[in-house]
């Protein structure tokens, strides 16, 4: 049975949420929303807050397997569900996930905002799509910004994560 | 930016969801991707006092064929319309429409009942389903109504729906043979539409729907009168801002988006294979 709690605050909630493999759970207000559970409650940082407004997508994490903007969710909306961050990609401590290692060959990065964001977001539309077009991965980008790179390396990074040719 | 603080309620059902709505009255709000809510209530635009979270009634996310319709679930999310091979088939419009929706991450947690019960004139799938012709299927306390999408939409972020009811399913006609298109204009990825023109022209249907050209999802009909008299695409597209409101923002003033809706619909028509 699902519990919540009404109080002088507005409703409390206990959560349980699978992050990155572990079970987390924590007691929560209601409005308590998907970031800030995972960056305060959980203490995992590497997931960015950039607008706030469901624009930028530096918030972008895992749900279910597929790309979300963790700061147009509730924390409660994730109860019982799967979340993956980007500290959840790499398979070991001193191993890169695939995609994480084509930003860094095809330098697909310069201040790092939004790489945690764009890197969940590729991974998510390689799920979707293996074997992407040039054009196909610009448009399954559309909701990640980043104000450094002028997207080309960051475009080269996940056609050679697609095991693709990346041309100069 | 938090929300103001709320009750939360996780339904079980449909009925359970009513249930809430009968008890909560307008203090509380129906959420399903939260996709429109979310922000709004950050922005304390909204402010229920209780959230139920419609998002686990999995029953009500499908797309099936009902006779000589397609029945679509309120909780079928963007990202399945996009990808339905059933759409694709027998009314391309919809997916096609439901995948220049905000952004991939938007896509995945929107539904098509979210859109049409926020009713915001600048969304772009109410067109298509007002294109359509499309029924909505409304159930409350004392069982389902249904709705067409040309009734439905009522004022600037208001729809027909009691406080008491919730939106179930979706129908839109079978059209495989239809033209269509549909036709946004933007400055960049994923905003909304300044104006949008969805059109569907033949298999029994006639259909035009204006995105962002009043306080509510617009059904042209003068273009679809005018077609109906045998008019040209451009002749029809001539009369495509008449008796609407356009609205001034910091996008465009109501002449310009007047001017884009004519273009844009003789655009939709040519390519839905009008002459
Ligand atoms: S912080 Fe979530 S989209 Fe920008
Ligand atoms: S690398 Fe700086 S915002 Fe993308």
């Amino acid at each position: 049975m699902f519990v919540f709690r009404t109080g002088i605050l507005g409703g409390r909630v206990d959560i349980s949420v699978t992050v990155n493999g572990e079970p987390t759970s924590h007691d929560v207000e209601a409005r308590r929303l998907l970031v800030h559970y995972l960056r305060e409650d959980v203490g995992l940082t590497g997931t960015n807050i950039g607008c706030d407004t469901s624009s930028c997508g530096a918030c972008t994490v895992h749900l279910n397997g597929e790309s979300v903007k963790s700061c147009t969710l509730l924390a409660v909306q994730a109860d019982g569900q799967d979340v993956t961050t980007i500290e959840g990609l790499a398979p070991s401590s001193d191993e890169l996930h695939p995609m994480q290692e084509a930003f860094r060959q095809e330098h697909g990065l310069q201040c790092g905002y939004c790489t945690p964001g764009m890197v969940m977001a590729a991974v998510s539309l390689l799920d979707e799509n293996a074997k992407p077009t040039e054009l196909e991965v610009r448009q399954g980008l559309e909701g990640n910004l980043c104000r450094c790179t002028g997207y080309h390396n960051i475009v080269k990074a996940v056609l050679a994560a697609s095991g693709q040719p990346v041309k100069d | 930016m938090i929300p103001a603080a709320f009750d939360y309620h996780r339904a079980t059902s449909a009925e359970d969801a009513i249930a809430q709505l009968a008890e909560h009255g307008d203090e509380a709000k129906l959420m399903a991707g939260g996709h429109s809510l979310v922000p709004m209530m950050k922005l304390r635009l909204a402010v229920p006092t209780v959230v139920v979270d419609i998002g686990r009634v999995t029953e009500l996310s499908y797309i099936r064929e009902d006779g000589e319709q397609i029945a679509i679930g309120a909780l079928t999310t963007h990202h399945m319309l996009e990808n339905s091979d059933l759409l694709a088939d027998q009314c391309p419009l919809l997916g096609a429409v439901a995948k220049v929706v905000g952004d991939p991450q938007v896509r995945h947690r929107g539904t098509l009942g979210g859109t049409l019960a926020h009713s915001d004139p600048a969304s772009d799938l109410p067109a298509a389903v007002l294109a359509l012709g499309g029924t909505l299927v409304a159930q409350g306390p004392n069982g389902t109504r249904e709705i067409a999408a040309s009734s439905f939409f009522t004022g600037y972020f208001e729809s027909e729906l009691a406080d008491d009811e919730m939106l179930t399913e979706i129908r839109v006609p079978k059209c495989p043979n239809a033209g269509w298109n549909y036709q946004k204009f933007n400055r960049r990825a994923q905003d909304w539409a300044i104006v949008g023109v969805a059109a569907v022209v033949g298999d029994g249907i006639t259909g035009v729907g204006l995105v962002n050209m009043g306080s509510v999802p617009v059904l042209a009909t003068p273009v679809i009168d005018a077609l109906a008299d045998g008019a040209s695409a451009a002749d029809a597209a001539s009369v495509a801002a008449n008796e609407t409101e356009a609205p001034a923002d910091l996008n465009a003033s109501p002449d310009y988006r007047r001017h884009l809706a004519r273009v844009l619909t003789e655009r939709a028509l040519v390519a839905s294979g009008v002459a």
